[in-house]
């Protein structure tokens, strides 16, 4: 039992904090959510040459071979800064590669994802807000060796900049019949509309499929193997999520925290009201619970599979809740300026709006504890 | 990071298994006399005090181990770990960190044996969360302090052979008033100590108001140096917050919580197809196991040899407002059923103690926002 991370993770934390501070500042972050790619590519290029994008992908396919908690290390970061980059989809595509794919799918894919040369991203689900193998609708027909997919994928996030997508679909009516294939981004037949967000660190896009043929070679995974997959992937996009809601959350709360220092009313800095100090406490006060429970989600990812969907479930469910209300209060402390473009805190309010039902929302998590615990 | 135990540790967690099947006594609140026996077995397996060090005649065993001794207690929901949850929790903590080497000798053993009970005098009538500016005063004639004064809300105090006490030695000319505060123990059956019983809401007597009339108390007596007492109470109610905020408890209730919904019905369909229920349910659990996930999180920085702190107002705030949500939806679940006596109404009132006790949820508040977060004090 150790609840501390390593100093290779400490020293992995400085390193990303201290390239995003360079590199991506605030006003940076600004300034590319205002280009149509929304992210630096320059960057992009600099993280794979860090070795940032490949974390998770084992050595033998170019990447670092690291754990959940490293890669949660990296997100509290991410998010930290608000990050604006297709990471977190590309990160999950390459997951699912590595979990169910064929040799020969991953030496075709991994590297090229660590490397930086592709991005990638999830089409997993056609029914918006059913966080699970349930919301896969879009069923393919065959034709000869292939699969011909007629259909849309809402709210595909990374969609306008994935170079492949990891594509759900079904072949038949049960759930062994669940299907995982990459497609490619500029496929014939696959058309993407962004879709403007109330986040604008974080791309949407909605997917068309147009009689887009899907070749045997480019299927994940022997037949039902895919339903399994896409429960895991789900679960490890919401430790993600999670991850970058830490970041996110704990900088909200600073930026705050330190308004209430400087921000003098009736005489004193207003830190010293209780209805200023006491929300504060509260926010302190889940965010350190907050990271418990995904800190122990991320573990139960690297080392024990089973507890995965109660752990992550947990955390989502509480980091929600939490990071709405810290996302509310912290614009309502600031007063006024709160309200203003100029002021950062109103970024983190529209992540907190991201992040929420991001790979389900609390009442989805809720649910699914109680399934899980048999009540 | 990592969040598994080791073999020893499980293999440690077997033997309280083990011991509890052979030795439950069939009820969490036993007979004083099948107490004394569980005690006793206790007191055999150095399971009192077990993670205080070998040197001072405690177990040796890690706080993890102790943390396992408790959660798995709990789970077979035996008895407790001997009677004085005080004695245990804060005292000989604090006895060990601050105690004189005579006064280890003379205290430990008996909280170690089960022999002991203390009680604990912070609170004053005018001085309850503003702790720092309490009044009791103790004048120095001799070898002997004269104490003089009063406490209130002193828990166990008609029982206690001994008072775990906070006084003031100078004349509050100080400019920070904290520093003139000493901390004594005291027995119970000094001559002109007088208990005055105070019913709580639940009907119960357990806490009382105590009246100090010229106590003479050794000097011997004094725990830590003269005007060194707020360092000693600080560590001290770190303590007591994370003893009085394991998640274990809350796990039972939890339990017990489901069952209730389990058999309970509302609206005339079965309380648990109610989604509302199930999602206040699971968000019990979702802050149950934040909590127990905190509490280990702090046990493994007393591994690395930092003194519990001000973290453990965290977990002291989730205590309290689970507690009072998880008896109002209990309540809610029972209908008029809720209007009659029974173990959540108990719950249901027991928790307005629990969640003042130890510091209001206020002053945990202002604890983290001042202390840790650096804001200006009020
Ligand atoms: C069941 C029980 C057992 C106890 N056992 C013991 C014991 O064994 N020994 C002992 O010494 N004491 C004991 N206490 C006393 C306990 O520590 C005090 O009740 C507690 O510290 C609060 O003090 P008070 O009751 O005087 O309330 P007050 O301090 O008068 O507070 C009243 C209300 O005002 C709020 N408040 C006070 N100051 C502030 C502030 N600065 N900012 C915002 N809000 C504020 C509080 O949150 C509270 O809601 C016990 C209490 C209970 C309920």
């Amino acid at each position: 039992m150790n609840f501390g991370f390593s100093e290779e993770q400490e020293l992995l934390r400085q390193q990303v904090r201290k390239l995003l501070d360079e590199q991506c500042p605030m006003n940076e972050v600004r300034r590319l959510i205002e280009t149509p790619e929304g992210y630096s590519r320059e960057l992009w290029k600099q993280l794979a040459e860090l070795g940032f994008l490949g974390l998770l992908i084992p050595e033998e396919y170019g990447g670092a071979g690291l754990g959940w908690v490293d890669q949660v290390v990296m997100f509290e970061e991410t998010g930290r800064t608000l990050f604006p980059s297709p990471l977190i989809s590309t990160l999950l595509a390459a997951s699912v590669i590595g979990d169910i794919g064929s040799e020969e799918q991953r030496r075709r894919w991994l590297p090229v994802i660590a490397d930086g040369s592709r991005i990638g991203s999830l089409a997993l689900l056609d029914q918006a807000d059913v966080w699970s193998t349930e919301g896969v609708r879009l069923t393919a027909r065959r034709r000869g060796d292939t699969f011909v997919l007629d259909g849309e994928k809402p709210f595909v996030v990374d969609a306008n900049r994935a170079d492949l997508l990891v594509v759900a679909f079904r072949t038949g009516g049960d759930d062994a019949d669940l299907a995982l294939a990459v497609v490619d981004g500029d496929v014939p037949g696959l058309e993407v509309t962004p879709v403007p967000t109330l986040d604008r660190t974080k791309c949407l896009g909605t997917v068309r499929f147009d009689d887009v043929q899907v070749a045997a070679q480019d299927v994940l995974g022997a037949p039902a193997t895919a339903g399994p997959a896409i429960s895991r992937v789900l679960d490890r996009g919401a430790a993600a999520v999670c991850a970058e809601m830490i970041g996110a959350a704990e900088a909200a709360l600073a930026s705050t925290v330190s308004y209430a220092k400087d921000r003098i009313q009736f005489g004193s800095p207003i830190g010293r009201f209780q209805g200023v100090k006491h929300p504060l406490a509260e926010m302190y006060t889940d965010i350190e619970s907050f990271k418990s429970l995904v800190y122990y989600a991320a573990w139960a990812l690297d080392r024990a599979p089973a507890r995965v969907p109660l752990a992550v479930s947990e955390a989502k469910a509480f980091g929600s809740l939490a990071f709405s209300r810290i996302g509310i209060d912290g614009v309502q402390l600031h007063g006024a300026v709160g309200y203003t473009e100029e002021y950062d805190i109103q970024l983190y309010l529209k992540r907190s709006k991201w992040a929420r039902p991001m790979f389900g929302d609390e009442d989805h998590h809720h649910d699914r504890i109680a399934s899980l615990g048999g009540y | 990071m990592d969040f598994d135990f080791t073999p020893e540790e499980e293999a440690f967690r077997d033997e309280v298994r083990r011991f509890v099947a052979e030795n439950h006594p069939g009820t969490e609140t036993p007979d004083p006399g099948a107490m004394k026996k569980w005690c006793e077995k206790l007191v055999e397996r150095r399971w009192i005090g077990f993670s205080w060090p070998t040197e001072v005649g405690g177990g040796g065993g890690t706080v993890l181990q102790q943390f396992i001794l408790k959660e798995e207690m709990s789970a077979a929901r035996a008895p407790s770990l001997g009677f004085d949850f005080m004695g245990l929790t804060w005292v000989g903590p604090a006895l060990i960190r601050w105690g004189t080497d005579q006064q280890k000798r003379r205290f430990l053993p008996d909280l170690l044996n089960a022999r002991s009970l203390w009680c604990t005098g912070y609170s004053e009538p005018d001085h309850g969360s503003d702790l720092g500016s309490l009044q009791c005063r103790a004048v120095r004639e001799g070898d002997e302090y004269v104490v003089n004064g009063q406490k209130i809300w002193t828990t166990l105090a008609h029982r206690a052979k001994w008072i775990f006490m906070l006084v003031r030695c100078d004349t509050d000319s100080s400019p920070s008033k904290v520093r003139g505060i000493t901390c004594l123990l005291i027995p119970m059956d000094s001559p002109g100590i007088e208990v005055q019983p105070i019913v709580s809401l639940t009907g119960v007597h357990s806490f009382n108001q105590v009246f100090f009339k010229d106590v003479k108390v050794p000097v011997g007596n004094r725990l830590g140096e003269e005007g060194q007492g707020w360092r000693v109470v600080m560590g001290a109610l770190a303590h007591e917050r994370s003893g009085i905020s394991e998640a274990t408890e809350k796990v039972r209730h939890l339990e017990d919580l489901i069952e209730l919904a389990r058999g309970s019905r509302k609206n005339g369909r079965p309380a648990l197809e109610d989604a509302s229920v199930r999602r206040k349910l699971a968000s019990f659990q979702a802050r149950i196991s934040a909590m127990r996930l905190n509490g280990v999180r702090h046990l493994t920085r007393q591994l690395r040899g930092e003194a519990p702190s001000t973290e453990t107002s965290i977990n002291k705030l989730l205590r309290g407002s689970i507690e009072i949500e998880m008896s109002e939806l209990a309540l809610g679940l029972q209908g008029s059923e809720g209007q009659c006596e029974g173990d959540w109404q108990a719950r249901s009132l027991n928790f307005h103690g629990t969640v003042i006790g130890g510091g209001s949820p206020n002053i945990q508040r202002n604890i983290i926002a001042e202390r840790i977060l650096g804001l200006p004090k009020d």
